[in-house]
């Protein structure tokens, strides 16, 4: 659709329901699919808790999106990197996440989870290296 | 330089639609282009032609009426967004069925890709909110 390619980072902050930011900032992901960028998903701070497994949103009524995040690897992103310090932080560990499968459609190339859990120095790293950074 | 504004927050609650129409200001008058100004998450209600701050304070929506009209803006507000939020034009109000409108005539309602195109497309996308 485009043919600019620009690496896309999406730097996930906040927690999935307290705001909306976490759930709109899906929303921009799923639609920029179609555009054919490079697209890296970074979650830090309380953005880590978007990629827990087993949400249960039925007491505070709201719609459970957990179950999207698990399907990025079909919309285009190829890489998902997660804060460990924020993780070890809020007592988690890279066994509390969902895992996310990938596949290139024209090689065939599979992997079976791009979540890969990073030091801060790597995440900086990636921010610097990202042409655009969506910040949420 | 080309840049792209994005604005998260709502006017008058926080200061990220102010800190916005400064910085799109200042860029403008030293000659720089702004492709567009999108508004998403709450910043979609800064196109409420409703919005009758006091008299003694900024109009945020009129104020960025104004630029806009005198630098040629395109200020796109998200659709997803501005339907949960009840921001309406008229095209909105007839396919949802809604008996009113609220949008300011200087923006329009359009998709995210508007700001994933606008992202691609500017030399530099700043984003301003929490």
């Amino acid at each position: 659709m485009s043919e600019v390619v620009k690496k896309f980072c999406y730097l996930n902050r906040k927690a999935p329901y307290g705001t909306i930011y976490a759930w709109e900032s899906l929303e921009v992901v799923l639609i920029g699919a179609a555009f054919d960028q490079d697209v890296t998903l970074v979650f830090v701070d309380d953005g880590v808790y978007q990629l827990t497994k087993a949400q249960d949103t039925t007491a505070v009524g709201m719609k459970n999106f957990s179950p999207t995040y698990r399907t990025l690897g079909d919309y285009e992103v190829k890489h998902i990197f997660v804060d460990r310090e924020s993780l070890q932080a809020r007592g988690l560990n890279a066994d509390d996440l969902v895992q996310v499968a990938w596949e290139d459609w024209e090689t065939g190339e599979e992997r079976e989870n791009i979540v890969e859990v990073v030091d801060a120095g790597r995440v900086t790293e990636i921010i610097e290296a990202s042409d655009v950074v969506f910040s949420f | 330089m080309k840049f792209a504004i994005q604005i998260n927050e709502g006017p008058y609650q926080h200061q990220a639609s102010d800190s916005a129409y400064h910085f799109t200001k200042a860029v403008l008058e030293k000659g720089h282009e702004v492709m567009r100004v999108f508004f998403y998450h709450d910043g979609v209600y800064n196109a409420s032609r409703l919005t009758t701050p006091p008299q003694d304070d900024r109009h945020i929506v009129n104020r960025w009426a104004e630029l806009a009209e005198q630098h040629d803006l395109d200020m796109v507000v998200c659709v997803a967004a501005a339907q949960r939020r009840g921001v309406v034009d008229e095209g909105e109000a007839k396919r949802n069925g809604k008996d009113a409108t609220n949008i300011h005539p200087r923006f329009r309602i359009s998709g995210l890709g508007q700001l994933v195109e606008a992202a691609i497309q500017s030399d530099r996308l700043v984003v301003f909110g929490d």
